[in-house]
C-alpha cells in the first residue's frame, strides 16, 4: 500500500505571504514531457499592483539598513538555499528535464552567486564611489544609492536565472517585483519560501507568477516603479512596447538578454544600472 | 529675554546635541542591571512615581473612580504596596477624582490648556486651568503650542506658560504644580527638546514632561535624557530644581528601572523621588505590580492576578 | 533612601569557556608541544595564572614557516578566490555562533570589561572576517592587483588580542597569503581557541599557524628568510627595529604603532556628548589603545566647563570585574604596563602637572589604576608626549583652531585626532590640517571593517581595514604577478 502524497499549493510571493491571485486565477505548469507538475496562481494587474505597493513599502527600511546587514542578509539566503538544494535539484529537473549533474550544478552557481553578491554589499561604494578632488575649499563625495523599486522580468533558467537578476538589486538597497519565469514558475515560488525564512523583510522580494505579456505592461508603466530589468522578455515586439512605456516617468531600463550565460561570473553593471550616483558638497573652512 | 530674538539668542546658544552620540549613551545606560534588593526598591519607587493615566474619549466617572481606588491600592492583596504618586485625567474628571482619593495623598492631575493639541484660544486655555484647579486638582499637565515654538515664537510660549503658572495660583496662596508637556514627538530634534527645556524652566515651569502619549513616538530614552541633563544643567545656574516626566509608551518594569538607572546617573540621587520625577503611564502598573510579586513569591505571575481598572 | 541603588555584580559565566592547564603551538593544522620553553599567561584581574604556554623556538617558527609555505604552494595560492571566500566566511559564521565563549575568554586573559569584548572586540571580529570574505572573489575590482605576496608573518598586540589577530589574518587570506601569527606573550589564549576555529571550519592546514611566545620569538618570524610579508602591530620602538631587520630584504612591511592623539574641543561642541567622547577615547579598553584620545585639547572658552563635566562623569565610571557587565573600566593589562603607568603619572605630578583621579575603589588583587586626568599640561610635559597606554588624560587649552592645530601636530605621532564642533565646515578644515591618519569628528573609537587605518609620521605605515587594507597583501600591479 503506497502512501498517498501531500502536493504543495504553489502562491505568489507578495508583501512577506503567500497570497493566491486576487484573480482566482491559476494555470497549468507541466514538466518537461507536458505532465502536469502542478497549477501555479496566474497573477494579475492588481497582484502586481499590491506587489508594488508592498516593495514601496519595504524600501525605506531594507535601504536604510546597513550595507553589512544587508551582506548578512543575503548570505542567509545562500546558507537556507544551501539546506533545501535537494528539493530545488528536484524541482529543476522535474520543470527542466535536465540531467541531475546540470540540476546540481545550476543550483551551487545559484548558492554561489548569492554569496558572491552578498559580498558586494559593503563593497560596491568602495569601487563605484569616489571622493572627488574638487578645484575649491570644498569636500566633495560620491556615493551610490539604489534607485528604488525596480520590476524585474526574470528569465528562463528558473532558479539560477532568477537569483542572478534579483540578487543585485537587493544587495544594493532595492526593493524588487519580479515576474517568474512563465513556463517554470515552480522554482521560483521555493525560492520566495526560502527568502521568507531568511531575515529577509517582507515586500523586498514579491514574486508573482503567470503571463509576462499580461503583467509586464503594467509595471512597465506603473508611475511608482523606478526602474525595470526585461532581462527575460523574449518578445522583441514586447520589449520595445514595455521601454517605451517605462518612459513616462523615465524608468532606468536594462535591455532584454534572454540569452545570458548564467554559469558565467557576472560584472558590475546588475548593480550599477539601478543604482543613483548622490555627490555631496561641503565648505572647507574654519 | 523679552523678545523672540533674544530668548532665540540664548536657546540657540545652548550646547547643540549630537543625535548619534546622545542615542549611544541613552542605550549603554540603559545595560546597567542592579541588586535584588535595589530592584525591590526601585520596583516600589517606580510604583510610588507613577501618574496612573486614563485619557480617553470614552472615560466616565466610574471608569475614573475605579482608577482612583487602583490608584490607592495597587495590588488589594498586598498592603505592603505603596500607592501611585497621582491619577492624571481630564479636568472635567476631577473632582470625581478627588472625591474618590479624599486625603489618601495621592495627587489629582489634570491635563489643561485644550489638550492634547493645545489649539484653543488664551482665555480658553486659563479658563479650562482655573476649572481642574478650583476642581481640586493638585497638578496641572498643560501642552506648549508647538506650532509656536517651532515658528520660533519663544516669546509667546514662554508667556503662555508663564501665565497658565499664574492660573494655578488657589485663593489661599498656594498653587497647583505646573507640568509642562512638550511633545517631543512633534519638536523631533534633541534641540529643539534641550531648548523646549530650558524655555519651560525659565517661564516657571515645576516639571517638565514628554508627551501627551497620543503621539508617537511619545517618551523615549534619550529624549528623557537630554531633559535630565537640563535640569541638572538648570540646578547648576540657578540652585532650582524642576522635575521630568516622561510619558508614554513606558510599559514593562525593565523600561522603568532603565529609566531610574538613567535618573540616578544623569542627575543624581536626589531626583530618584517622586516629587522630581514621574512615569505618565497605565499599563506600566501592572507590570510593575507582577515583577513585585515575582520578588517577593519567586515565581512569575500572569495578567489574571491584577485588576485591570 | 540614599545609596539604596546599587547596581549588582552581574558576572559573565566563566562556564562558556574551557581553558586548559597547558598549551602547545599551532602548526600545520595541528596543536604540538613546541621545542622552546614555556611561559603562564594571567588573569590581570585576579593575578590567577591561567595556563602555560609553549614558547615557539626558532626552529619551531621555522616548522610553521615551512608548514604555510607549503599549504601557500599547494593548496592556498591554487584555490580559487570564491573557494577562499567560502572558508573565510564559515570562519566569520563560527566566530558568530561561540561570540560569548570568545568575549569571555577575552576578557579573562586580557581584562577588558566584558561589555567591550561582547559588544565591540567580537562583532568587529567577526565583521572582518565577513567583509574580506567577500574581497577574496573581488580583488580584480580592488585596484591592488591578484596576487598574493607568500607567507605572511605577522606579530600583534595584548591591547585587542582577537581583533588584531583578524586585522592580520582575514585579509591576508582573502588575498591568498599563509600566515604565521604570533599572539602578545599576556594574551595568548583567544588566539589559540582561533586555531580551534580554524580546525572546526576545516582550514585546510599550514594556512594558519599561531605560534606563542615572547620577543624572541616574534624576531625569528619577522626575521626568517621566507616570510614574504611582515605586519606588526605595537610599540614604535619595536616597529623601529622591524623596519631596520628586514631592510634590504624584498619583504612587504606594514606598521601599525604608537599614537598620542589630540582630541580637540571647541568652545560650540556638543558638550553633553563630547564628554562621553573623551571619556570613551581614553577610558575605553583602560586606554590601553594605540589611537587613544590622550592629549584634550579644549578651547580656553569652555576648558572649565568642559573639565567640570568631566569629572562629574568620570565619577560614575565603574572600575572593576572585567566580567561584570556593569563594568566601564577593567583591569591594566600587566603588572610592567602598570608600573610604567604609575611612573609616567608620577613623573606627570613631578613636572608640576596637576593630578585628579575619579574616585573609585580599586580592587586588593590584580592590576589596577584608576582613571587619572592631569590638567595643566603643556607640551614639554612627558606626559604630553609620551605615549602612557594607560587611562591617563592629560589636558591642554587653546585659544584658535591654528594654535590647536599645531599642538595637535606637534608630537612624532600621527595616529588619530579627534575634533567637536557643531560647525561643519570646522570639522572639514581641521581634517584637512591634521597630520593624522584617523580623523573622527564629533565621535571617537569608532572602527568598522570597511574603514582603513593606519598612521602617519612614527604611528607606522600601511592600513589595515577596507579596500585599502587589501594593498599590504598583494604584489604592486607593476612587478607582475610572477614569483
Amino acid at each position: 500500500m503506497s502512501r498517498i502524497d501531500v502536493r504543495k499549493t504553489y502562491k505568489l510571493y507578495i508583501g512577506g505571504q503567500f497570497p493566491r491571485s486576487e484573480s482566482g486565477r491559476s494555470y497549468v505548469v507541466n514538466d518537461a514531457r507536458g505532465k502536469l507538475l502542478a497549477n501555479a496562481a496566474q497573477a494579475s494587474r492588481k497582484d502586481a499592483r499590491d506587489a508594488v505597493v508592498a516593495a514601496r513599502a519595504a524600501f525605506g527600511g531594507w535601504s536604510g539598513r546597513t550595507a553589512y546587514n544587508r551582506a548578512q542578509v543575503v548570505y542567509r539566503i545562500a546558507e537556507v538555499l544551501e539546506g533545501r538544494r535537494e528539493q530545488f535539484e528536484a524541482e529543476i529537473r522535474a520543470s527542466e528535464g535536465v540531467s541531475p549533474a546540470k540540476a546540481r550544478a545550476a543550483v551551487d552557481a545559484a548558492i554561489d552567486r548569492l554569496v558572491w553578491y552578498a559580498g558586494w554589499a559593503d563593497k560596491i561604494t568602495q569601487v563605484v564611489g569616489n571622493a572627488n578632488p574638487v578645484a575649491g575649499p570644498y569636500f566633495n563625495l560620491s556615493t551610490p544609492e539604489p534607485s528604488g523599486v525596480i520590476a524585474v522580468v526574470a528569465p528562463r533558467g528558473p532558479l539560477l536565472g532568477l537569483v542572478s537578476v534579483v540578487a543585485p538589486l537587493v544587495v544594493t538597497g532595492n526593493t524588487v517585483v519580479v515576474i517568474a519565469s512563465e513556463d517554470h514558475p515552480l522554482p521560483a515560488i521555493t525560492l520566495g519560501e526560502v527568502m521568507a525564512t531568511s531575515d529577509l523583510p517582507g515586500g523586498v522580494v514579491n514574486v508573482l507568477t503567470g503571463s509576462q505579456a499580461e503583467i509586464a505592461p503594467w509595471l512597465a508603466s506603473h508611475m511608482d516603479v523606478n526602474g525595470i530589468d526585461l532581462t527575460g522578455v523574449e518578445d522583441a515586439e514586447l520589449a520595445t512596447e514595455l521601454e517605451v512605456a517605462a518612459a513616462d516617468n523615465l524608468k532606468r531600463v536594462r535591455r532584454p538578454a534572454p540569452d545570458t550565460d548564467w554559469l558565467a561570473e557576472p560584472g558590475l553593471d546588475r548593480m550599477t544600472q539601478f543604482l543613483e550616483t548622490k555627490t555631496v558638497w561641503h565648505p572647507i573652512g574654519v | 529675554m523679552r523678545s523672540d530674538s533674544s530668548l532665540r539668542r540664548f536657546l540657540h546658544g545652548l550646547p547643540g546635541v549630537d543625535q548619534v552620540g546622545c542615542e549611544a549613551r541613552a542605550a549603554g545606560l540603559g545595560t546597567r542591571s542592579i541588586k535584588t534588593t535595589s530592584k525591590a526598591w526601585a520596583i516600589d519607587l517606580a510604583i510610588r512615581m507613577v501618574d496612573l493615566t486614563t485619557l480617553e474619549g470614552q472615560d466616565t466617572h466610574g471608569k475614573v473612580r475605579a482608577l482612583a481606588s487602583k490608584a490607592m491600592r495597587p495590588d488589594p492583596a498586598d498592603p505592603t504596596c505603596p500607592a501611585t504618586a497621582a491619577v492624571c485625567v481630564y479636568p472635567d474628571m476631577v473632582a470625581t477624582a478627588k472625591q474618590t482619593l479624599g486625603d489618601s495623598g495621592v495627587h489629582v492631575a489634570a491635563v489643561a490648556t485644550a489638550f492634547p493639541s493645545g489649539r484653543a484660544a488664551m482665555d480658553i486655555k486659563l479658563a479650562d486651568t482655573r476649572d481642574a484647579v478650583e476642581a481640586g486638582a493638585d497638578e496641572i499637565d498643560m501642552v506648549i503650542d508647538r506650532g509656536a515654538f517651532l515658528s520660533g515664537r519663544y516669546l509667546d510660549v514662554h508667556d503662555e506658560i508663564a501665565q497658565v503658572r499664574e492660573a494655578c495660583a488657589r485663593p489661599d496662596g498656594t498653587s497647583a504644580h505646573l507640568k509642562v508637556i512638550f511633545e517631543t514627538g512633534e519638536l523631533q530634534t534633541y534641540d529643539n527638546v534641550r531648548r523646549a527645556s530650558w524655555l519651560a524652566m525659565m517661564a516657571g515651569g515645576h516639571f517638565i514632561k514628554t508627551s501627551t502619549g497620543k503621539v508617537q513616538p511619545a517618551a523615549t530614552l534619550p529624549v528623557t535624557l537630554i531633559m535630565l541633563e537640563a535640569v541638572r544643567d538648570f540646578r547648576d545656574q540657578t540652585g532650582q530644581m524642576v522635575g521630568v516626566k516622561p510619558a508614554g509608551g513606558i510599559k514593562t518594569t525593565k523600561d522603568a528601572i532603565k529609566y531610574l538607572v538613567m535618573v540616578n546617573e544623569i542627575c543624581g540621587e536626589d531626583w530618584l523621588d517622586p516629587d522630581w520625577f514621574r512615569f505618565g503611564a497605565s499599563t506600566l502598573l501592572n507590570d510593575l505590580l507582577m515583577q513585585r510579586t515575582k520578588m517577593t513569591t519567586g515565581r512569575y505571575s500572569g495578567p489574571d492576578y491584577f485588576t485591570l481598572d | 533612601m540614599s545609596n539604596v541603588f546599587e547596581y549588582a555584580p552581574a558576572p559573565e559565566s566563566r562556564a562558556v569557556v574551557d581553558i586548559k592547564p597547558s598549551y602547545g603551538l599551532f602548526i600545520n593544522g595541528e596543536f604540538t608541544d613546541g621545542r622552546g620553553t614555556s611561559f603562564k599567561t594571567v588573569n590581570p584581574a585576579t593575578e590567577e595564572v591561567l595556563a602555560e604556554v609553549a614558547e615557539a623556538s626558532d626552529t619551531d617558527v621555522d616548522e610553521a614557516v615551512k608548514a604555510a609555505r607549503r599549504a601557500y604552494t599547494r593548496v592556498w595560492s591554487r584555490m580559487s578566490g570564491a573557494e577562499r571566500a567560502k572558508y573565510l566566511y564559515r570562519i566569520a559564521r563560527i566566530i558568530q555562533e561561540r561570540g560569548r565563549e570568545l568575549a569571555v575568554l577575552e576578557s579573562i586573559d586580557n581584562g577588558k570589561p566584558i561589555k567591550e569584548s561582547r559588544d565591540v572586540d567580537v562583532p568587529i571580529v567577526a565583521a572582518h572576517f565577513f567583509y574580506y570574505a567577500g574581497w577574496a572573489d573581488k580583488l580584480k575590482y580592488a585596484g591592488y592587483g591578484e596576487t598574493p605576496l607568500g607567507v605572511a608573518g605577522q606579530v600583534i598586540p595584548w591591547n585587542f588580542p582577537l581583533l588584531m589577530l583578524a586585522w592580520k589574518i582575514a585579509p591576508a587570506l582573502a588575498c591568498g597569503n599563509t600566515v604565521v601569527l604570533k599572539p602578545a606573550e599576556t594574551t595568548p589564549l583567544t588566539a589559540l581557541l582561533f586555531a580551534e576555529i580554524c580546525q572546526q571550519a576545516d582550514l585546510p592546514p599550514g594556512v594558519v599557524n599561531i605560534v606563542t611566545g615572547a620577543g624572541d620569538t616574534g624576531r625569528a618570524i619577522v626575521s626568517h628568510p621566507d616570510v614574504d610579508k611582515v605586519a606588526f602591530t605595537g610599540s614604535t620602538e619595536v616597529g623601529k627595529a622591524i623596519a631596520r631587520a628586514v631592510a634590504g630584504s624584498d619583504k612587504k612591511v606594514t606598521l601599525e604603532l604608537g599614537g598620542k592623539a589630540a582630541n580637540i574641543v571647541f568652545d560650540d561642541a556638543p558638550l553633553d556628548q563630547a564628554v562621553e567622547g573623551i571619556v570613551n577615547g581614553i577610558f575605553f579598553n583602560q586606554g590601553h589603545v594605540c589611537c587613544a584620545g590622550s592629549r584634550l585639547l579644549v578651547q580656553e572658552s569652555v576648558a572649565d566647563e568642559v573639565m567640570a563635566r568631566l569629572k562629574r562623569r568620570m565619577a560614575t565610571l565603574r572600575v572593576g570585574d572585567p566580567l561584570d557587565k556593569n563594568t566601564d573600566v577593567g583591569a591594566i593589562n600587566s603588572a610592567e604596563q602598570l608600573a610604567k603607568i604609575r611612573e609616567l603619572s608620577e613623573i606627570g605630578e613631578a613636572e608640576g602637572a596637576e593630578r585628579w583621579s575619579a574616585p573609585c575603589e580599586l580592587p586588593a588583587n590584580g592590576y589596577w589604576f584608576a582613571p587619572t586626568v592631569f590638567t595643566g599640561v603643556s607640551q614639554a610635559h612627558r606626559i604630553a608626549r609620551e605615549e602612557i597606554f594607560g587611562p591617563v588624560l592629560s589636558v591642554l587649552t587653546f585659544r584658535t583652531p591654528s594654535e590647536a592645530v599645531e599642538k595637535a601636530n606637534n608630537t612624532p605621532f600621527g595616529l588619530s585626532a579627534g575634533v567637536w564642533t557643531d560647525k561643519g565646515s570646522r570639522i572639514l578644515s581641521m581634517a584637512n590640517r591634521l597630520r593624522a591618519g584617523v580623523v573622527w569628528a564629533n565621535t571617537f573609537n569608532k572602527f568598522d571593517p570597511t574603514s582603513p587605518f593606519g598612521g602617519y609620521k612614527e604611528s607606522g605605515y600601511g592600513r589595515e581595514g577596507g579596500r585599502h587594507g587589501l594593498e599590504g597583501y598583494l604584489k604592486p600591479i607593476t612587478t607582475g604577478g610572477d614569483r
